[in-house]
C-alpha cells in the first residue's frame, strides 16, 4: 500500500531528515548494496545554499546524553555545483532504488537554505526548473542576514519567505521548521499561510558541550606535544592542565538530536498538527516502528529518521516493515 | 577498497585476549567481506549500549580491523571512555553489532620502496593487518607509554619498541627510532597510525626527507559511512576531508599538518 504525500506516492512512509544520509558518499561505501536496499521512501538531500560552504571547524560532534549534538555548518558545495554535480548522482541513485521499493519511485526532495527571502526565492526557482527534483523543503533555522532572527522562530517573517518561495514553483514546498522557537504552532500556521504544501518537523534543538576539565597533571608528557583532548566521541580524556570551560564545538553551539529530543518532537508534532491542514513529516528521535507510530497518532503523514541512520544506515526500513505489521 | 554490507551485521563474540593494558576483541563474522588493511567497522555491543554513566554510550564506535582471517575478526581495546569500557566487558557467546569494512585503506608501496610500520598505542591495530598482507619483509618500530601498554607489540611481528618512560626497548620517542631507520635507508614508504602528535612527528619527518607516509587518522565520528559530517579534518590548500570515506588513511601530502583532534587515544 502506498503514501499519498503532497502527490507524490511513496511506498511506505518513512524518509530521511535533510542532512543526515548522504547517498553519494553511502553509495561509495555501501556499493549497488544500497539501491537495492534503500532504506526511504523518498530522499531528502543536505541543505544547499546559494554559495559552497566549507563547515564548521572541527570538533563538530558531542556526545550527549542518549543523543548527538553536532555542529556541522552546512557544508555543501552550492547551488551550481549541486545541481552540475550532485544532483544527476542522486537522480540516478533514486532511479535504481525503486528496485527497493517494488517499482514504486523514490521522489528527491531537495532542501535549501538562504538568508534572505530572495536568496530562497532564487534556491526554489533554480529547483522549480529540474525535472529530476520532486518537491523542495525549505530549512528556515537560519539567522536573517538584516534582522539577525532565526528566520523559521518568527511567524511574520517566516510568511514572507514562504510566500516569495512559493511564487516560483509549482512543486510541493515543505517547509522545515526550527523548534528553537516560542511557539511552533504559530510558526506552522504562518508556513500554511505562505502557501506551503507540508511543514516538517523537528530540526534539532539548539546545545552546546564545554570541553573537559581537570585539575589532575597530563600523563601525556612524552608524547602528548598538544594540550587538547582528543575529539573521540570517546571524550572522557581531560585535557593536560585545568583551564577555564571553552565551548567544546568549533562553530560554538550546534544542535541536539537522538533519542533524548524524542518527547519534545512527539509534543511539537502534536501540537502543530493540531493547528494546521496540511501534511506534517514528524521526526526527532526516531528509533523504532513503535515510536514512527506514536508521532503518526499525533498527526504525523510521514516519519523521518536521522541520527539513528548513523549507528544502523538500514534501520529505516525495519521501521517502514514494522509499521506495516 | 571493500565495500560493506548495507546496515549492521550482529557478529558473535569468540574471544576477548589480554594484551598488557590491551585487549583484543575476536569475533565471528564468516560473511563478512574481506577487509583491506586500514579500513575500520563501526561497532557497539548488542547489549546495554547505552544507558552507562552519564546516559552514555550512544553512537557506535570506529575501530580499525587489526586483523582478519579465518572467518574471525580481530579488533584491539583500550578502556578510554564508555564505549570502550563496555565493549571490553564482552566475553565469549555476546553478541556485538558491526558495520564494515569502512573507508579507505593502505596501498602497497611502489618501486621497490621497503614497507616502515610506525605505530603507537593503540593505534598500532590497523598496522597488524597491514603487516600480513605485506608479509615479513617489513620494518616495524612501536612506541608505547610504558612497559604494560609494549606489550601490545606482541600483535605485530618483528617489532622494535620505544616507551616512553623506559621500561621496555628504546627509552624515547618512536620517532627516535624512525629517524634512525630513515637515516639508514629513506627509499621507503612509511605507513603510520597513532596519537595525533606522533602523526604530526612523523608526517613533518617523512617530509622533510621527501619519504611518502600513509598516515590512518582518527576522529570522533557518529556513522563511519559519511554522513554525518562530523569527523573532518583539513585538506592542504583549503576545505576539509571527511576522515571516514576520504580516509582514514591518507596520504600525507593531503595534509598540511595533522589535525590535534585526528589521532588514536592516547
Amino acid at each position: 500500500m502506498t503514501v499519498s504525500f503532497c502527490g507524490l506516492e511513496l511506498a511506505h512512509r518513512v524518509i530521511n531528515g535533510s542532512g543526515t544520509f548522504d547517498a553519494i558518499a553511502a553509495r561509495r561505501a555501501f556499493g549497488a548494496a544500497l539501491e537495492t536496499e534503500f532504506p526511504f521512501a523518498a530522499y531528502v538531500s543536505k541543505t544547499i545554499t546559494l554559495q559552497p560552504r566549507e563547515g564548521n571547524p572541527p570538533p563538530r560532534l558531542w556526545e550527549a546524553a542518549s543523543g548527538l549534538i553536532n555542529s556541522i555548518g552546512l557544508p555543501n558545495k552550492g547551488l551550481e555545483g549541486y545541481i552540475a554535480e550532485d544532483l544527476p548522482q542522486l537522480a540516478s541513485l533514486t532511479e535504481a532504488a525503486r528496485g527497493a521499493h517494488d517499482g514504486c519511485a523514490v521522489p528527491l526532495i531537495t532542501n535549501v537554505m538562504g538568508s534572505t527571502a530572495e536568496e530562497f526565492s532564487t534556491l526554489v526557482r533554480a529547483c522549480d526548473g529540474r525535472s529530476e527534483i520532486a518537491a523542495v523543503e525549505l530549512n528556515v533555522s537560519c539567522p536573517n542576514v538584516k534582522t539577525g532572527l532565526d528566520i523559521g522562530a518568527d511567524p511574520r517573517q517566516l510568511q514572507d519567505v514562504v510566500l516569495e518561495a512559493r511564487a516560483q514553483t509549482r512543486k510541493p514546498l515543505i517547509v522545515k521548521l526550527t523548534p528553537n522557537t516560542a511557539d511552533v504552532a504559530a510558526c506552522a500556521q504562518a508556513a500554511q499561510a505562505g502557501g506551503a504544501d507540508a511543514v516538517s518537523l523537528i530540526n534539532t534543538l539548539r546545545a552546546t558541550a564545554l570541553a573537559p576539565t581537570t585539575e589532575a597533571p597530563s600523563r601525556e608528557h612524552r608524547v602528548a606535544h598538544s594540550a587538547k583532548p582528543r575529539a573521540s566521541v570517546e571524550n572522557d580524556r581531560p585535557p593536560a592542565a585545568a583551564r577555564r570551560p571553552a565551548p567544546w564545538l568549533g562553530g560554538g553551539t550546534g544542535g541536539l538530536s537522538g533519542p533524548a529530543v524524542r518527547a519534545v518532537a512527539l509534543a511539537q508534532v502534536a501540537a502543530v498538527a493540531a493547528r494546521v491542514s496540511i501534511p506534517v513529516v514528524g521526526m526527532g528521535g526516531v528509533e523504532r516502528a513503535a515510536h514512527a507510530r506514536e508521532l503518526i497518532d499525533a498527526g504525523a503523514t510521514l516519519v523521518a529518521v536521522g541520527t539513528a541512520s548513523f549507528s544502523d544506515p538500514a534501520v529505516a526500513t525495519r521501521i517502514a516493515r514494522g509499521l506495516d505489521r | 577498497m571493500s565495500e560493506a554490507p548495507f546496515g549492521r551485521r550482529l557478529l558473535a563474540v569468540t574471544g576477548m585476549d589480554e594484551l598488557g593494558s590491551y585487549r583484543v576483541l575476536r569475533v565471528a563474522d564468516p560473511d563478512g567481506p574481506d577487509p583491506e588493511p586500514g579500513q575500520f567497522a563501526m561497532l557497539a555491543t548488542a547489549e546495554r549500549w547505552g544507558g552507562g554513566e552519564d546516559e552514555r554510550p550512544y553512537l557506535p564506535r570506529a575501530f580499525s580491523i587489526a586483523r582478519c582471517a579465518e572467518g574471525e575478526a580481530h579488533f584491539l581495546l583500550e578502556d578510554v571512555g564508555p564505549g570502550t569500557r563496555r565493549l571490553s566487558e564482552l566475553r565469549e557467546g555476546d553478541g556485538l553489532w558491526a558495520l564494515g569494512p569502512l573507508g579507505r585503506g593502505f596501498t602497497a608501496p611502489g618501486d621497490g620502496r621497503r614497507a616502515i610500520l610506525a605505530g603507537g598505542g593503540v593505534g598500532i591495530a590497523p598496522l597488524a593487518i597491514l603487516q600480513d598482507a605485506l608479509g615479513d619483509d617489513t620494518t616495524v618500530l612501536l612506541g608505547f607509554r610504558d612497559g604494560s601498554r609494549a606489550e601490545g607489540a606482541a600483535l605485530l611481528r618483528d617489532a622494535r619498541v620505544a616507551t616512553d618512560d623506559g621500561s621496555a626497548g628504546h627509552h624515547g620517542l618512536l620517532t627516535d627510532l624512525l629517524a634512525r631507520e630513515l637515516q639508514r635507508d629513506s627509499h621507503a614508504v612509511v605507513y603510520s597510525c597513532g596519537p595525533a602528535p606522533m602523526l604530526e612527528a612523523v608526517r613533518a619527518m617523512c617530509a622533510a626527507r621527501e619519504v611518502p607516509a600513509q598516515l590512518a587518522l582518527e576522529a570522533g565520528m557518529a556513522c563511519g559511512f559519511g554522513a554525518c559530517f562530523g569527523c573532518v579534518v583539513a585538506r592542504r590548500g583549503g576545505g576539509f576531508m571527511r576522515v571516514c570515506v576520504d580516509g582514514p588513511v591518507l596520504d600525507a601530502a593531503q595534509l598540511e599538518r595533522v589535525d590535534e583532534h585526528a589521532g588514536a587515544p592516547e
